[in-house]
Protein backbone atom coordinates (compact mmCIF):
# COMPACT_ATOMS: atom_id res chain seq x y z
CA UNK A 1 0.00 0.00 0.00
CA UNK A 2 1.31 3.44 -0.90
CA UNK A 3 1.02 5.78 2.07
CA UNK A 4 1.36 9.55 2.23
CA UNK A 5 4.24 11.00 4.25
CA UNK A 6 1.86 11.77 7.11
CA UNK A 7 0.43 8.23 7.13
CA UNK A 8 3.93 6.75 6.88
CA UNK A 9 5.06 8.84 9.86
CA UNK A 10 2.18 7.57 11.98
CA UNK A 11 2.95 3.98 10.97
CA UNK A 12 6.61 4.47 11.88
CA UNK A 13 5.70 5.56 15.38
CA UNK A 14 6.43 9.28 15.11
CA UNK A 15 3.13 9.97 16.88
CA UNK A 16 3.54 7.22 19.46
CA UNK A 17 3.39 3.46 19.63
CA UNK A 18 -0.39 3.23 20.05
CA UNK A 19 -1.19 5.33 16.97
CA UNK A 20 1.39 3.27 15.05
CA UNK A 21 -0.52 0.12 16.01
CA UNK A 22 -3.80 1.73 14.98
CA UNK A 23 -2.32 2.56 11.56
CA UNK A 24 -0.78 -0.92 11.27
CA UNK A 25 -4.21 -2.46 11.94
CA UNK A 26 -5.80 -0.38 9.17
CA UNK A 27 -2.97 -1.07 6.72
CA UNK A 28 -3.09 -4.85 7.32
CA UNK A 29 -6.89 -4.75 7.05
CA UNK A 30 -6.70 -2.90 3.72
CA UNK A 31 -3.88 -4.98 2.28
CA UNK A 32 -5.91 -8.15 2.74
CA UNK A 33 -8.32 -6.67 0.18
CA UNK A 34 -5.71 -5.27 -2.18
CA UNK A 35 -6.15 -1.64 -1.09
CA UNK A 36 -3.37 0.45 -2.64
CA UNK A 37 -3.99 3.62 -0.61
CA UNK A 38 -5.79 5.15 2.34
CA UNK A 39 -8.48 7.79 1.73
CA UNK A 40 -9.74 10.55 3.97
CA UNK A 41 -12.89 10.02 6.03
CA UNK A 42 -15.18 12.86 4.88
CA UNK A 43 -18.42 12.40 6.82
CA UNK A 44 -19.21 14.87 9.61
CA UNK A 45 -19.88 12.14 12.19
CA UNK A 46 -18.99 8.51 12.75
CA UNK A 47 -21.20 5.64 13.95
CA UNK A 48 -19.87 2.84 16.13
CA UNK A 49 -20.92 -0.53 17.39
CA UNK A 50 -19.05 -1.49 20.46
CA UNK A 51 -19.82 -3.73 23.35
CA UNK A 52 -23.18 -2.74 24.88
CA UNK A 53 -21.60 -2.61 28.35
CA UNK A 54 -21.24 -6.38 28.44
CA UNK A 55 -19.05 -7.39 31.37
CA UNK A 56 -17.37 -10.17 29.40
CA UNK A 57 -16.12 -7.81 26.69
CA UNK A 58 -13.25 -6.70 28.93
CA UNK A 59 -10.70 -7.00 26.11
CA UNK A 60 -12.57 -4.23 24.27
CA UNK A 61 -12.66 -1.89 27.29
CA UNK A 62 -8.96 -2.51 27.83
CA UNK A 63 -8.22 -1.69 24.21
CA UNK A 64 -10.34 1.48 24.44
CA UNK A 65 -8.51 2.43 27.64
CA UNK A 66 -5.18 2.00 25.88
CA UNK A 67 -6.37 4.33 23.12
CA UNK A 68 -7.62 6.92 25.63
CA UNK A 69 -4.41 6.88 27.68
CA UNK A 70 -2.40 7.66 24.56
CA UNK A 71 -4.80 10.42 23.54
CA UNK A 72 -5.89 8.40 20.51
CA UNK A 73 -9.46 9.70 20.55
CA UNK A 74 -11.89 9.90 17.67
CA UNK A 75 -11.35 12.71 15.19
CA UNK A 76 -15.13 12.88 14.76
CA UNK A 77 -18.00 12.95 17.19
CA UNK A 78 -20.02 9.75 16.86
CA UNK A 79 -23.32 8.06 17.50
CA UNK A 80 -23.34 4.52 18.84
CA UNK A 81 -25.62 1.48 18.90
CA UNK A 82 -28.53 1.40 21.39
CA UNK A 83 -28.39 0.99 25.14
CA UNK A 84 -29.33 -2.50 26.32
CA UNK A 85 -31.63 -1.76 29.26
CA UNK A 86 -34.74 0.25 30.07
CA UNK A 87 -36.80 -0.18 33.24
CA UNK A 88 -40.00 0.31 31.20
CA UNK A 89 -39.45 -2.94 29.28
CA UNK A 90 -41.06 -5.87 31.11
CA UNK A 91 -38.62 -8.15 32.93
CA UNK A 92 -38.76 -10.34 36.02
CA UNK A 93 -36.64 -9.96 39.17
CA UNK A 94 -34.44 -12.85 38.09
CA UNK A 95 -34.04 -11.50 34.56
CA UNK A 96 -33.06 -8.13 36.03
CA UNK A 97 -30.49 -9.81 38.24
CA UNK A 98 -28.91 -11.48 35.20
CA UNK A 99 -29.02 -8.20 33.24
CA UNK A 100 -27.40 -6.09 35.90
CA UNK A 101 -25.04 -8.48 37.69
CA UNK A 102 -23.90 -10.86 34.93
CA UNK A 103 -24.47 -9.08 31.63
CA UNK A 104 -24.41 -5.31 31.36
CA UNK A 105 -22.45 -4.56 34.52
CA UNK A 106 -19.99 -2.39 32.59
CA UNK A 107 -22.58 -0.10 30.99
CA UNK A 108 -21.78 2.94 33.15
CA UNK A 109 -18.01 2.49 32.71
CA UNK A 110 -18.44 1.97 28.99
CA UNK A 111 -20.57 5.11 28.54
CA UNK A 112 -17.90 7.11 30.37
CA UNK A 113 -15.32 5.79 27.90
CA UNK A 114 -17.57 6.70 24.96
CA UNK A 115 -17.95 10.28 26.23
CA UNK A 116 -14.18 10.62 26.51
CA UNK A 117 -13.73 9.18 23.03
CA UNK A 118 -16.23 11.63 21.42
CA UNK A 119 -19.89 10.60 21.86
CA UNK A 120 -22.08 13.11 19.95
CA UNK A 121 -24.75 13.58 22.63
CA UNK A 122 -25.72 12.15 26.00
CA UNK A 123 -28.34 9.88 24.39
CA UNK A 124 -26.86 9.35 20.91
CA UNK A 125 -27.59 5.61 21.22
CA UNK A 126 -29.44 4.10 18.25
CA UNK A 127 -28.85 1.81 15.28
CA UNK A 128 -30.74 4.27 13.02
CA UNK A 129 -28.35 7.20 13.44
CA UNK A 130 -29.07 8.32 9.85
CA UNK A 131 -32.61 9.47 10.65
CA UNK A 132 -33.10 13.23 10.42
CA UNK A 133 -34.24 13.43 14.07
CA UNK A 134 -30.89 11.96 15.17
CA UNK A 135 -28.83 14.08 12.80
CA UNK A 136 -26.04 11.74 11.71
CA UNK A 137 -27.01 11.69 8.02
CA UNK A 138 -24.06 11.51 5.64
CA UNK A 139 -24.08 13.19 2.23
CA UNK A 140 -23.97 11.28 -1.05
CA UNK A 141 -20.36 10.37 -1.83
CA UNK A 142 -19.13 10.84 1.75
CA UNK A 143 -16.48 8.34 2.84
CA UNK A 144 -17.41 6.77 6.18
CA UNK A 145 -15.68 4.68 8.82
CA UNK A 146 -18.99 3.34 10.18
CA UNK A 147 -19.99 -0.05 11.43
CA UNK A 148 -23.45 -1.48 12.37
CA UNK A 149 -24.53 -3.63 9.48
CA UNK A 150 -28.03 -2.13 9.13
CA UNK A 151 -26.68 1.45 9.18
CA UNK A 152 -23.86 0.71 6.73
CA UNK A 153 -26.19 -0.89 4.18
CA UNK A 154 -28.62 2.05 4.51
CA UNK A 155 -25.89 4.68 4.18
CA UNK A 156 -24.46 2.98 1.08
CA UNK A 157 -27.72 2.13 -0.64
CA UNK A 158 -30.25 4.82 0.26
CA UNK A 159 -27.92 7.77 0.93
CA UNK A 160 -25.21 6.94 -1.62
CA UNK A 161 -22.40 7.31 0.93
CA UNK A 162 -19.37 5.02 0.72
CA UNK A 163 -18.53 2.65 3.53
CA UNK A 164 -17.26 -0.89 3.90
CA UNK A 165 -18.86 -3.32 6.32
CA UNK A 166 -16.36 -2.40 9.00
CA UNK A 167 -16.23 -4.21 12.26
CA UNK A 168 -16.50 -2.59 15.67
CA UNK A 169 -13.16 -1.04 16.77
CA UNK A 170 -12.00 -0.81 13.13
CA UNK A 171 -14.72 1.87 12.81
CA UNK A 172 -13.17 3.82 15.69
CA UNK A 173 -9.63 3.38 14.40
CA UNK A 174 -10.52 4.88 11.00
CA UNK A 175 -11.88 7.91 12.80
CA UNK A 176 -8.82 8.21 15.05
CA UNK A 177 -6.33 8.51 12.18
CA UNK A 178 -8.86 10.09 9.79
CA UNK A 179 -8.23 7.60 6.97
CA UNK A 180 -9.67 4.28 5.81
CA UNK A 181 -8.20 1.79 3.33
CA UNK A 182 -9.56 2.20 -0.18
CA UNK A 183 -11.22 -1.04 -1.27
CA UNK A 184 -14.57 -2.77 -1.75
CA UNK A 185 -17.61 -0.56 -1.40
CA UNK A 186 -15.50 2.61 -1.45
CA UNK A 187 -14.58 1.99 -5.09
CA UNK A 188 -16.76 2.36 -8.20
CA UNK A 189 -15.94 -1.21 -9.23
CA UNK A 190 -16.87 -2.59 -5.81
CA UNK A 191 -20.30 -0.97 -6.05
CA UNK A 192 -21.29 -2.88 -9.17
CA UNK A 193 -23.97 -5.54 -8.90
CA UNK A 194 -23.15 -9.26 -9.01
CA UNK A 195 -26.81 -10.28 -8.92
CA UNK A 196 -29.96 -9.29 -10.76
CA UNK A 197 -32.98 -9.83 -8.52
CA UNK A 198 -36.41 -9.74 -10.12
CA UNK A 199 -39.34 -9.23 -7.73
CA UNK A 200 -42.45 -10.78 -9.28
CA UNK A 201 -44.83 -11.00 -6.34
CA UNK A 202 -48.57 -10.42 -6.58
CA UNK A 203 -48.57 -8.03 -3.60
CA UNK A 204 -46.08 -5.74 -1.91
CA UNK A 205 -43.54 -8.10 -0.35
CA UNK A 206 -42.79 -7.86 3.37
CA UNK A 207 -39.59 -5.81 3.63
CA UNK A 208 -38.03 -8.09 6.23
CA UNK A 209 -38.92 -11.27 4.34
CA UNK A 210 -37.72 -10.02 0.96
CA UNK A 211 -34.48 -8.76 2.51
CA UNK A 212 -33.94 -12.11 4.20
CA UNK A 213 -34.47 -14.03 0.94
CA UNK A 214 -32.02 -11.81 -0.93
CA UNK A 215 -29.44 -11.83 1.89
CA UNK A 216 -29.45 -15.61 2.11
CA UNK A 217 -29.06 -15.92 -1.66
CA UNK A 218 -26.43 -13.28 -2.50
CA UNK A 219 -24.55 -13.31 0.84
CA UNK A 220 -22.02 -10.42 0.63
CA UNK A 221 -22.57 -9.61 -3.05
CA UNK A 222 -24.29 -6.50 -4.39
CA UNK A 223 -27.81 -7.11 -5.77
CA UNK A 224 -29.58 -4.92 -8.34
CA UNK A 225 -33.30 -5.28 -7.68
CA UNK A 226 -35.95 -4.91 -10.39
CA UNK A 227 -39.66 -4.71 -9.76
CA UNK A 228 -39.63 -3.22 -6.28
CA UNK A 229 -40.25 0.28 -7.62
CA UNK A 230 -43.72 -0.94 -8.63
CA UNK A 231 -44.53 -1.26 -4.94
CA UNK A 232 -42.41 1.55 -3.50
CA UNK A 233 -42.69 4.15 -6.26
CA UNK A 234 -39.79 6.11 -7.63
CA UNK A 235 -39.28 8.66 -4.86
CA UNK A 236 -37.31 8.18 -1.66
CA UNK A 237 -40.10 9.41 0.61
CA UNK A 238 -40.63 8.43 4.27
CA UNK A 239 -42.52 5.27 3.35
CA UNK A 240 -39.88 4.06 0.89
CA UNK A 241 -36.99 4.89 3.25
CA UNK A 242 -38.65 3.05 6.13
CA UNK A 243 -39.22 0.03 3.91
CA UNK A 244 -35.61 0.08 2.73
CA UNK A 245 -34.35 0.42 6.34
CA UNK A 246 -36.06 -2.85 7.29
CA UNK A 247 -35.31 -4.55 3.97
CA UNK A 248 -31.62 -3.64 4.19
CA UNK A 249 -31.24 -4.78 7.79
CA UNK A 250 -32.56 -8.20 6.78
CA UNK A 251 -30.19 -8.45 3.78
CA UNK A 252 -27.26 -7.55 6.06
CA UNK A 253 -28.09 -9.89 8.94
CA UNK A 254 -29.46 -12.89 7.03
CA UNK A 255 -26.58 -12.54 4.59
CA UNK A 256 -23.79 -9.96 4.57
CA UNK A 257 -25.05 -7.37 2.09
CA UNK A 258 -23.40 -3.95 2.39
CA UNK A 259 -25.01 -2.30 -0.64
CA UNK A 260 -28.06 -2.88 -2.83
CA UNK A 261 -29.44 -0.96 -5.77
CA UNK A 262 -33.19 -0.64 -6.33
CA UNK A 263 -34.02 0.08 -9.97
CA UNK A 264 -35.41 3.60 -10.51
CA UNK A 265 -35.30 4.38 -6.78
CA UNK A 266 -31.94 4.39 -4.98
CA UNK A 267 -29.55 7.21 -5.98
CA UNK A 268 -26.92 5.28 -7.91
CA UNK A 269 -29.53 3.15 -9.71
CA UNK A 270 -31.34 6.32 -10.74
CA UNK A 271 -28.10 7.78 -12.10
CA UNK A 272 -26.46 4.81 -13.77
CA UNK A 273 -29.21 2.15 -14.08
CA UNK A 274 -28.10 -1.06 -15.76
CA UNK A 275 -24.53 0.18 -16.12
CA UNK A 276 -24.16 -0.82 -12.47
CA UNK A 277 -24.68 -4.49 -13.32
CA UNK A 278 -21.56 -6.57 -13.83
CA UNK A 279 -21.25 -8.70 -16.96
CA UNK A 280 -22.31 -12.28 -16.18
CA UNK A 281 -24.36 -11.29 -13.10
CA UNK A 282 -26.40 -14.16 -11.70
CA UNK A 283 -30.19 -13.97 -11.57
CA UNK A 284 -32.61 -14.62 -8.70
CA UNK A 285 -36.36 -14.50 -9.26
CA UNK A 286 -38.57 -13.90 -6.25
CA UNK A 287 -42.26 -14.71 -6.50
CA UNK A 288 -44.91 -15.52 -3.87
CA UNK A 289 -43.83 -19.17 -3.73
CA UNK A 290 -40.19 -18.27 -3.14
CA UNK A 291 -41.08 -15.93 -0.29
CA UNK A 292 -43.25 -18.66 1.25
CA UNK A 293 -40.37 -21.15 0.90
CA UNK A 294 -38.04 -18.77 2.73
CA UNK A 295 -40.62 -18.09 5.45
CA UNK A 296 -41.19 -21.82 5.94
CA UNK A 297 -37.45 -22.46 6.22
CA UNK A 298 -37.08 -20.47 9.45
CA UNK A 299 -36.50 -22.83 12.35
CA UNK A 300 -38.76 -22.37 15.40
CA UNK A 301 -36.58 -23.01 18.42
CA UNK A 302 -39.16 -22.52 21.14
CA UNK A 303 -39.42 -25.51 23.48
CA UNK A 304 -43.21 -25.50 23.02
CA UNK A 305 -43.82 -24.50 19.42
CA UNK A 306 -47.48 -23.76 20.22
CA UNK A 307 -46.78 -21.59 23.27
CA UNK A 308 -48.71 -18.36 23.65
CA UNK A 309 -46.26 -15.48 23.05
CA UNK A 310 -45.23 -13.64 26.21
CA UNK A 311 -43.68 -10.62 24.55
CA UNK A 312 -43.52 -8.92 21.18
CA UNK A 313 -40.69 -6.68 19.94
CA UNK A 314 -41.06 -4.30 17.00
CA UNK A 315 -38.24 -2.02 15.93
CA UNK A 316 -35.06 -3.86 15.05
CA UNK A 317 -33.70 -1.71 13.49
CA UNK A 318 -35.29 1.16 15.45
CA UNK A 319 -38.63 2.40 14.09
CA UNK A 320 -38.97 5.68 12.21
CA UNK A 321 -41.33 8.47 13.31
CA UNK A 322 -43.69 7.68 10.45
CA UNK A 323 -43.59 3.98 11.32
CA UNK A 324 -44.61 4.75 14.90
CA UNK A 325 -47.54 6.83 13.66
CA UNK A 326 -48.62 4.22 11.09
CA UNK A 327 -48.45 1.38 13.62
CA UNK A 328 -50.45 3.41 16.16
CA UNK A 329 -53.26 3.72 13.62
CA UNK A 330 -52.96 0.10 12.55
CA UNK A 331 -53.18 -1.18 16.12
CA UNK A 332 -56.11 1.09 16.97
CA UNK A 333 -58.07 -0.04 13.91
CA UNK A 334 -57.46 -3.71 14.56
CA UNK A 335 -58.18 -3.55 18.29
CA UNK A 336 -61.53 -2.05 17.37
CA UNK A 337 -62.10 -4.74 14.74
CA UNK A 338 -61.47 -7.56 17.23
CA UNK A 339 -63.33 -5.89 20.10
CA UNK A 340 -60.33 -5.34 22.37
CA UNK A 341 -59.14 -2.14 24.03
CA UNK A 342 -55.50 -3.09 24.59
CA UNK A 343 -52.95 -5.37 22.94
CA UNK A 344 -53.27 -9.01 23.99
CA UNK A 345 -49.52 -9.62 24.28
CA UNK A 346 -47.09 -7.32 26.14
CA UNK A 347 -45.49 -5.35 23.32
CA UNK A 348 -42.47 -3.06 23.02
CA UNK A 349 -41.84 -0.67 20.14
CA UNK A 350 -38.23 0.51 19.97
CA UNK A 351 -36.93 3.72 18.41
CA UNK A 352 -34.06 6.19 18.72
CA UNK A 353 -34.24 8.50 21.76
CA UNK A 354 -34.46 11.52 19.44
CA UNK A 355 -37.33 9.93 17.49
CA UNK A 356 -39.13 9.07 20.75
CA UNK A 357 -38.79 12.70 21.88
CA UNK A 358 -40.45 13.92 18.69
CA UNK A 359 -43.12 11.21 18.76
CA UNK A 360 -44.07 12.23 22.30
CA UNK A 361 -44.90 15.70 20.99
CA UNK A 362 -47.45 14.32 18.52
CA UNK A 363 -51.08 13.41 19.14
CA UNK A 364 -50.16 9.77 18.41
CA UNK A 365 -48.20 9.20 21.63
CA UNK A 366 -51.17 9.15 24.07
CA UNK A 367 -53.05 7.02 21.54
CA UNK A 368 -50.22 4.48 21.44
CA UNK A 369 -50.01 4.49 25.24
CA UNK A 370 -53.74 3.76 25.40
CA UNK A 371 -53.24 0.55 23.41
CA UNK A 372 -50.88 -0.71 26.13
CA UNK A 373 -47.80 -0.69 23.90
CA UNK A 374 -44.53 0.31 25.58
CA UNK A 375 -42.13 2.66 23.82
CA UNK A 376 -38.43 2.16 24.49
CA UNK A 377 -34.95 3.02 23.18
CA UNK A 378 -33.29 -0.34 23.88
CA UNK A 379 -31.71 -2.86 21.54
CA UNK A 380 -34.14 -5.83 21.60
CA UNK A 381 -31.25 -8.10 20.66
CA UNK A 382 -29.46 -7.23 23.89
CA UNK A 383 -32.64 -8.00 25.85
CA UNK A 384 -33.05 -11.38 24.16
CA UNK A 385 -29.42 -12.30 24.83
CA UNK A 386 -30.33 -12.80 28.48
CA UNK A 387 -30.75 -16.61 28.61
CA UNK A 388 -33.83 -16.25 30.83
CA UNK A 389 -35.43 -13.98 28.22
CA UNK A 390 -34.26 -16.32 25.44
CA UNK A 391 -36.35 -19.10 26.97
CA UNK A 392 -39.51 -17.00 26.66
CA UNK A 393 -41.71 -17.29 23.57
CA UNK A 394 -41.07 -13.88 22.02
CA UNK A 395 -42.42 -12.80 18.64
CA UNK A 396 -41.12 -10.14 16.29
CA UNK A 397 -41.44 -8.78 12.77
CA UNK A 398 -37.65 -8.34 12.64
CA UNK A 399 -35.66 -10.83 10.65
CA UNK A 400 -32.48 -9.52 12.27
CA UNK A 401 -33.82 -10.28 15.74
CA UNK A 402 -34.96 -13.71 14.55
CA UNK A 403 -31.51 -14.48 13.17
CA UNK A 404 -29.61 -13.64 16.35
CA UNK A 405 -32.05 -14.85 19.01
CA UNK A 406 -34.75 -17.41 19.82
CA UNK A 407 -37.52 -15.00 18.83
CA UNK A 408 -40.03 -16.10 16.21
CA UNK A 409 -40.66 -14.11 13.05
CA UNK A 410 -44.16 -13.20 11.89
CA UNK A 411 -45.24 -10.94 9.06
CA UNK A 412 -46.73 -7.54 9.86
CA UNK A 413 -50.27 -8.88 9.26
CA UNK A 414 -49.65 -11.85 11.54
CA UNK A 415 -48.13 -9.65 14.24
CA UNK A 416 -51.18 -7.37 14.04
CA UNK A 417 -53.50 -10.37 14.51
CA UNK A 418 -51.44 -11.70 17.41
CA UNK A 419 -51.48 -8.35 19.17
CA UNK A 420 -55.05 -7.29 18.51
CA UNK A 421 -56.96 -10.57 18.32
CA UNK A 422 -54.78 -12.58 20.69
CA UNK A 423 -53.79 -15.30 18.20
CA UNK A 424 -53.74 -16.21 14.52
CA UNK B 1 -3.94 -36.85 2.83
CA UNK B 2 -4.50 -33.87 0.58
CA UNK B 3 -2.82 -30.47 0.43
CA UNK B 4 -4.35 -27.12 -0.41
CA UNK B 5 -2.53 -23.84 -0.97
CA UNK B 6 -4.13 -20.65 0.29
CA UNK B 7 -3.24 -17.03 0.96
CA UNK B 8 -1.86 -16.08 4.36
CA UNK B 9 -3.99 -13.40 6.06
CA UNK B 10 -2.37 -13.70 9.50
CA UNK B 11 0.69 -15.94 9.60
CA UNK B 12 1.73 -18.89 11.75
CA UNK B 13 1.81 -22.68 11.94
CA UNK B 14 -0.86 -24.76 13.59
CA UNK B 15 -2.28 -28.27 14.06
CA UNK B 16 -5.93 -28.86 15.00
CA UNK B 17 -9.02 -30.97 14.31
CA UNK B 18 -11.45 -29.59 11.75
CA UNK B 19 -14.98 -28.31 12.28
CA UNK B 20 -16.71 -27.47 9.03
CA UNK B 21 -19.40 -24.95 8.11
CA UNK B 22 -20.59 -25.14 4.52
CA UNK B 23 -22.68 -21.99 4.90
CA UNK B 24 -21.60 -18.55 6.09
CA UNK B 25 -20.43 -18.47 9.71
CA UNK B 26 -22.44 -15.85 11.60
CA UNK B 27 -19.86 -14.72 14.16
CA UNK B 28 -22.10 -12.86 16.60
CA UNK B 29 -24.90 -15.43 16.47
CA UNK B 30 -22.38 -18.26 16.84
CA UNK B 31 -20.19 -16.96 19.66
CA UNK B 32 -22.26 -14.55 21.72
CA UNK B 33 -23.47 -17.14 24.23
CA UNK B 34 -20.02 -18.67 24.66
CA UNK B 35 -18.54 -15.26 25.39
CA UNK B 36 -21.32 -14.13 27.68
CA UNK B 37 -21.79 -17.22 29.77
CA UNK B 38 -18.37 -18.69 30.30
CA UNK B 39 -18.48 -21.60 27.84
CA UNK B 40 -14.75 -22.23 27.35
CA UNK B 41 -15.42 -24.78 24.58
CA UNK B 42 -17.33 -22.11 22.58
CA UNK B 43 -20.32 -24.17 21.47
CA UNK B 44 -21.92 -22.55 18.44
CA UNK B 45 -25.26 -20.89 19.30
CA UNK B 46 -26.39 -20.00 15.77
CA UNK B 47 -29.67 -21.84 15.18
CA UNK B 48 -29.41 -21.13 11.44
CA UNK B 49 -26.17 -23.06 11.01
CA UNK B 50 -27.08 -26.77 10.89
CA UNK B 51 -23.42 -27.79 10.38
CA UNK B 52 -22.17 -26.18 13.57
CA UNK B 53 -25.11 -25.56 15.93
CA UNK B 54 -24.16 -26.93 19.37
CA UNK B 55 -20.63 -27.96 18.36
CA UNK B 56 -17.58 -26.61 20.26
CA UNK B 57 -15.12 -24.65 18.12
CA UNK B 58 -12.53 -23.38 20.64
CA UNK B 59 -9.10 -24.78 19.73
CA UNK B 60 -10.41 -26.26 16.46
CA UNK B 61 -9.58 -25.57 12.83
CA UNK B 62 -12.70 -23.74 11.67
CA UNK B 63 -13.23 -24.41 7.95
CA UNK B 64 -15.73 -22.11 6.27
CA UNK B 65 -16.56 -20.16 3.13
CA UNK B 66 -16.79 -16.77 4.92
CA UNK B 67 -18.38 -15.06 7.90
CA UNK B 68 -21.69 -13.22 7.75
CA UNK B 69 -23.96 -11.10 9.95
CA UNK B 70 -23.50 -8.22 12.37
CA UNK B 71 -20.58 -5.81 12.14
CA UNK B 72 -19.72 -6.64 15.74
CA UNK B 73 -18.21 -9.77 14.15
CA UNK B 74 -14.56 -8.71 14.14
CA UNK B 75 -14.73 -7.42 17.68
CA UNK B 76 -16.33 -10.67 18.81
CA UNK B 77 -13.50 -12.67 17.20
CA UNK B 78 -10.91 -10.42 18.88
CA UNK B 79 -12.59 -10.95 22.27
CA UNK B 80 -12.73 -14.71 21.67
CA UNK B 81 -8.94 -14.65 21.09
CA UNK B 82 -8.27 -12.58 24.22
CA UNK B 83 -10.46 -14.98 26.22
CA UNK B 84 -8.93 -18.14 24.70
CA UNK B 85 -12.26 -19.24 23.24
CA UNK B 86 -11.26 -18.80 19.62
CA UNK B 87 -10.77 -21.40 16.91
CA UNK B 88 -7.05 -22.22 16.69
CA UNK B 89 -7.16 -21.24 13.05
CA UNK B 90 -9.70 -20.14 10.47
CA UNK B 91 -9.54 -21.58 6.97
CA UNK B 92 -11.61 -19.83 4.33
CA UNK B 93 -12.43 -21.45 1.01
CA UNK B 94 -13.23 -17.99 -0.42
CA UNK B 95 -11.53 -14.62 -0.01
CA UNK B 96 -11.91 -13.50 3.59
CA UNK B 97 -14.75 -11.04 4.33
CA UNK B 98 -14.15 -7.64 5.95
CA UNK B 99 -15.50 -8.60 9.39
CA UNK B 100 -13.44 -11.76 9.82
CA UNK B 101 -10.44 -9.92 8.46
CA UNK B 102 -10.91 -7.15 11.03
CA UNK B 103 -11.07 -9.71 13.84
CA UNK B 104 -7.98 -11.56 12.58
CA UNK B 105 -5.98 -8.35 12.19
CA UNK B 106 -7.08 -6.96 15.57
CA UNK B 107 -5.97 -10.22 17.20
CA UNK B 108 -2.70 -10.19 15.25
CA UNK B 109 -1.78 -6.60 16.20
CA UNK B 110 -3.34 -6.22 19.67
CA UNK B 111 -3.81 -9.69 21.22
CA UNK B 112 -1.39 -12.02 22.96
CA UNK B 113 -3.28 -14.92 21.39
CA UNK B 114 -3.47 -14.34 17.62
CA UNK B 115 -5.11 -16.81 15.23
CA UNK B 116 -3.63 -18.30 12.09
CA UNK B 117 -5.89 -17.33 9.20
CA UNK B 118 -5.66 -18.59 5.62
CA UNK B 119 -8.12 -17.74 2.84
CA UNK B 120 -8.73 -18.57 -0.85
CA UNK B 121 -8.35 -22.32 -0.31
CA UNK B 122 -10.98 -23.01 -2.97
CA UNK B 123 -14.30 -24.86 -3.13
CA UNK B 124 -12.47 -28.19 -3.40
CA UNK B 125 -11.05 -27.68 0.10
CA UNK B 126 -14.51 -27.26 1.62
CA UNK B 127 -15.85 -30.23 -0.37
CA UNK B 128 -13.01 -32.44 0.89
CA UNK B 129 -12.62 -31.52 4.56
CA UNK B 130 -14.83 -33.23 7.18
CA UNK B 131 -15.30 -32.73 10.92
CA UNK B 132 -12.45 -34.21 13.03
CA UNK B 133 -9.97 -34.49 10.15
CA UNK B 134 -6.47 -33.43 11.21
CA UNK B 135 -5.38 -30.07 9.81
CA UNK B 136 -1.75 -28.92 9.62
CA UNK B 137 -0.83 -25.42 8.44
CA UNK B 138 2.60 -24.34 7.21
CA UNK B 139 3.99 -20.77 7.28
CA UNK B 140 3.48 -20.39 3.52
CA UNK B 141 -0.27 -21.06 3.72
CA UNK B 142 -0.16 -24.73 2.72
CA UNK B 143 -2.93 -26.65 4.48
CA UNK B 144 -2.63 -30.46 4.86
CA UNK B 145 -5.83 -32.38 5.57
CA UNK B 146 -5.91 -36.02 6.67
Amino acid sequence: MKLTKEQEAILNGEKGETLAKVMKTLVMYGEAFGADKMVEVTSKYNHLVTSFGLGVMDPIYELMDTLLKEGAVSGQKFTVDPRPLDKNVPSSLLQNLVFKVFMYNKQEFYEKQLKELGLLEEDAFTCTCYMSEVGNTPEKGDVLSWSESSAVVYANSVLGARCNRNSGIIDLMGSIVGYVPYFGLLTDEGRKADWIVRVKTTKKPEAQLLGSAIGMKVMEDVPYVYGLNEWLGEELNDEACTYLKDFGAATASNGAVGLYHIDKLTPEAREAGEKLIRKGAKEYIIDDAELQRVYDSYPVVWKDKNAKPKLCFMGCPHMSLQQLKDWTERIEENLKKYGNSQVQIPTVFTAAPAVIRQFKETEYYPRLEKTGIILSYICPLMYMNNPLCGKMPVITSSNKLRTYTTSRYYTDDEITMQLCKGGL
Amino acid sequence: MKQFKGRVVTPGTCEARAVVSHGGFNTLASLQKALQFGDKTAKVSDQNNPDLFGKPIAGKALCLPKTIGSTTGGMVLYCACEMNRNPKCMLFSERIDSLACAGSVLASVWSKNPMVVIDELGDEFLDYVRDDMLIRISEDGTVSVE
